[in-house]
């Protein structure tokens, strides 16, 4: 009697589990804060400021998550993950997005079980070295000592590159950017290899920029982007229209300066649309109308956000390059919002 | 069932026996560990296969694809090695630093725990200081301590400390010449392995001959001069099979010999004087442990000090001590795990952190990681209470 109760506990309890794991959307509406893996700290991207707020690019679209959602880009919290650990967290459900410089593989996209849902930055592996060294080119670092960060595709790309130039070199792992960092400048290691944004985001953060040089080759595609569980396909959909709708917002001059003045006054059927003004497009994810509204207001377009963190006149001072719009020279691209 | 058979009486009774109640909720506590097991595993597998998860344990086979800072024993290339490699390079990067740490740790434990009962105060009050700044400050401090404060300002590797031609210290390491064995260097590990045999039976005679006569034979004399000379015989005869290999400045590190990495170096440093200062303290209790009527009754036949602890205490102190050094050489291994903070390869780094995280199968790696750490402190634990077995007092 005992046992067959507890079989049936335990049943209904399986059920219960597997069930929940449904609906991501709810979930995140009833806890009412979208929970959100960021990096143990990376200049630009995401580290705390001086008051404890997490503040970077891909903090930002974040907030634009909860921007769309609950029309408050302040109902985010932030979890720190090593690389190391960023998909366990993500697979486990400790998290409900991760936006993290991740870069979109084959392999994480299909045997680990996720969702990428678009490319915020096009990036690529560079190297960064003592300008003492004297070392001009990649090639030229044969024998060398490599300080590299646990757990990302750089480790792969690393040792790829070495052997197809029938290089020799040893690898130092540590689990967090900053450890690394800290090896390099203790000149533990020659080198310093990671995706070039990092590099530069580390530069920043040096007491001497100018004595380290970034090499001139980037050894990989690195296209980073956010992304979620497989399975929940709405919440997919909210993750990648959302930075849909700050990309597109910047094709479309839509600021969130100009925002109000356009949703009042704009004849344009596209600024219209994605302002909620007409059509349903909201409503068709599961959210208000005004949802890419209250991202482009709260939080930003796509160049905003690019220039308040990473871009011309911030410690990083990174140039579009790839990361422009279509039209100007870049790749980014959005598909319509209609 | 057999209890209906003996009809309603009798299993009244059976349902007061205390036996039977036993029986009963010792059955009911392994039934419901069962379904919770099974509960566990079945809601697993269903959340894995729903986010198409891949499972099972194919990923050991696929290539690895990344490279490993030191490999030893082993040939490892990123582009043809396996994840199966990688936990087999793991399990001997733990195992070289755990079974060196040991070593070092026990030496440490026991030269500063007999310092600490010296009459001697400032040897005692030193001592007395090691120990308790040692085992108060956490390990992952200490160990980032010998890395980042430590080894990592030791002198650039163009300023490298030199002792000679060939032996450097910098801060990528240590550096010394290296032995490359040629053509008949095997001889050379077996004349040795011959040696220590050879020693071992000499103890054993020597003793016996000691019971019977009471004459001493010098043993440990003898026993050194057959390790040393027997294998300089031997590469004298076989005209030195072996070619050195000296560490040379290359374009920008040192190429060439063996080298110690500032990696193993630190994990070392900080085991084994971590452990050493609980191990003092064990050896300290030990000896305390064993009556000082002892010490007096063997100075008064005329031994001397250093005999006496040699021969009448440590022996009667390892009997409380080997117990609680065996959870120490637990610790030590476990602890070992801690390398991934300062960037050496062992198990948890290389297996359960990049393999685990290029492949995505967490349950499997980690399953496989608690296995081998699971197996490894059973085998040293097996090995010590053998041991301990061993010393124990015989009772007559």
């Amino acid at each position: 009697m005992k046992k067959a109760s507890f079989i049936a506990v335990a049943t209904a309890a399986t059920f219960m589990a597997t069930a929940a794991t449904a609906a991501t959307l709810d979930d995140v509406k009833a806890k009412g804060f979208i929970q959100c893996g960021v990096t143990t700290g990376l200049a630009g991207f995401a580290a705390p400021n001086n008051d404890g707020q997490w503040e970077g690019f891909d903090v930002d679209f974040c907030r634009a998550m909860a921007a769309a959602i609950f029309a408050d880009p302040g109902k985010v919290k932030y979890t720190p993950t090593t690389a190391k650990e960023r998909f366990t967290a993500l697979q486990s459900g400790e998290i409900d997005v991760l936006a993290r410089n991740t870069t979109w593989t084959f392999s994480r996209d299909v045997n680990l079980g996720f969702e990428f849902v678009g490319v915020n930055y096009y990036d690529g592996q560079g190297f960064m070295v003592k300008k003492a060294l004297g070392v001009k080119s990649a090639l030229e670092l044969d024998g060398a000592r490599v300080c590299v960060q646990s757990g990302t595709t750089t480790e792969l790309n690393l040792a790829d590159y070495f052997t197809a130039n029938g290089m020799k070199y040893d690898s130092v792992v540590f689990d967090t950017a900053d450890e690394v960092r800290e090896a390099y400048l203790k000149d533990t290691c020659d080198v310093y290899t990671t995706d070039q944004s990092g590099l530069y985001a580390q530069r920043s953060v040096i007491a001497d920029p100018e004595a380290h040089i970034v090499l001139p080759e980037v050894i990989s595609k690195e296209p980073l982007g956010p992304l979620v569980r497989h399975g929940d396909n709405q919440w997919g959909d909210i993750a990648r229209w959302t930075l849909n709708a700050m990309i597109e917002g910047e094709e479309l001059n839509i600021s969130s300066a100009n925002v109000d003045d356009l949703k009042a006054n704009t004849k344009n059927p596209s600024i219209q649309r994605i302002l909620g003004v007409n059509g349903d497009l909201g409503q068709q994810l599961g959210l208000s109308n005004d949802w890419a509204y209250n991202i482009i207001k709260m939080v930003g377009n796509y160049g905003e956000s690019f220039a308040r963190n990473l871009g011309e006149g911030t410690a990083l001072n990174i140039a579009r390059g790839l990361n422009a719009q279509w039209n100007k020279g870049g790749i980014l691209y959005s598909p319509p919002l209609r | 069932m057999t209890t209906d058979v003996q009809g309603s009486a009798s299993s009244d009774s059976m349902l007061r026996d205390p036996r039977v109640r036993a029986i009963f909720y010792q059955i009911l506590v392994i039934v419901l560990i069962v379904l919770f097991v099974a509960y566990v595993g079945h809601n697993t597998a269903i959340n894995l296969e729903k986010r198409g998860i891949a499972s099972g344990f194919n990923f050991l086979s696929q290539p690895s694809g990344f490279g490993i800072g030191i490999v030893l024993l082993m040939d490892y290339s990123s582009q043809t090695s396996t994840h199966l490699d990688v936990l087999i390079i793991g399990i001997i990067n733990t195992l070289a630093v755990s079974l060196s740490g040991i070593f070092l740790a026990t030496i440490i434990g026991f030269i500063f725990g007999v310092l600490r009962l010296s009459k001697n105060w400032v040897v005692n009050k030193i001592a007395a200081v090691y120990i308790e700044v040692i085992r108060n400050i956490p390990l992952l401090v200490q160990l980032m301590f010998w890395y980042f404060a430590v080894l990592s300002v030791l002198p650039l590797v163009g300023d490298s400390i030199r002792f000679g031609e060939s032996f450097f210290i910098n801060n990528r390491g240590v550096n010394f010449p290296a032995i490359i064995p040629s053509n008949g260097f095997w001889v050379i590990p077996v004349t040795l392995l011959v040696a220590i045999v050879l020693s071992i039976i000499i103890g054993k005679w020597a003793r016996r001959r000691q019971d019977l006569t009471g004459q001493p034979f010098p043993v440990f004399l003898t026993s050194l001069a057959l390790i040393i000379i027997l294998p300089v015989i031997a590469t004298l005869v076989m005209g030195s099979p072996f070619t050195m290999s000296y560490p040379e400045f290359g374009r920008f590190s040192i190429t060439g010999g063996w080298s110690l990495e500032p990696e193993f170096l630190a994990l070392l440093l900080g085991l084994s004087i971590y452990t050493g200062a609980f191990i003092a303290e064990i050896v300290r209790s030990g000896i305390n442990s064993v009556s000082h009527g002892q010490t007096e009754a063997a100075h008064s036949l005329g031994v001397r000090p250093g005999m006496t602890m040699r021969l009448v205490i440590l022996p009667q102190a390892l009997r409380v001590i080997v117990p609680p050094l065996t959870s120490q050489y637990l610790n030590l291994t476990k602890n070992s795990s801690l390398a991934t903070a300062i960037g050496y390869a062992d198990i948890t780094a290389i297996f359960a952190g990049t393999s685990l995280n290029q492949t995505g199968q967490a349950i499997e790696v980690i399953f496989i990681t608690m296995l081998f750490y699971l197996v490894i402190s059973l085998l040293i634990s097996m090995f010590m209470n053998w041991y301990n077995k061993r010393i124990a007092l015989v009772e007559r």
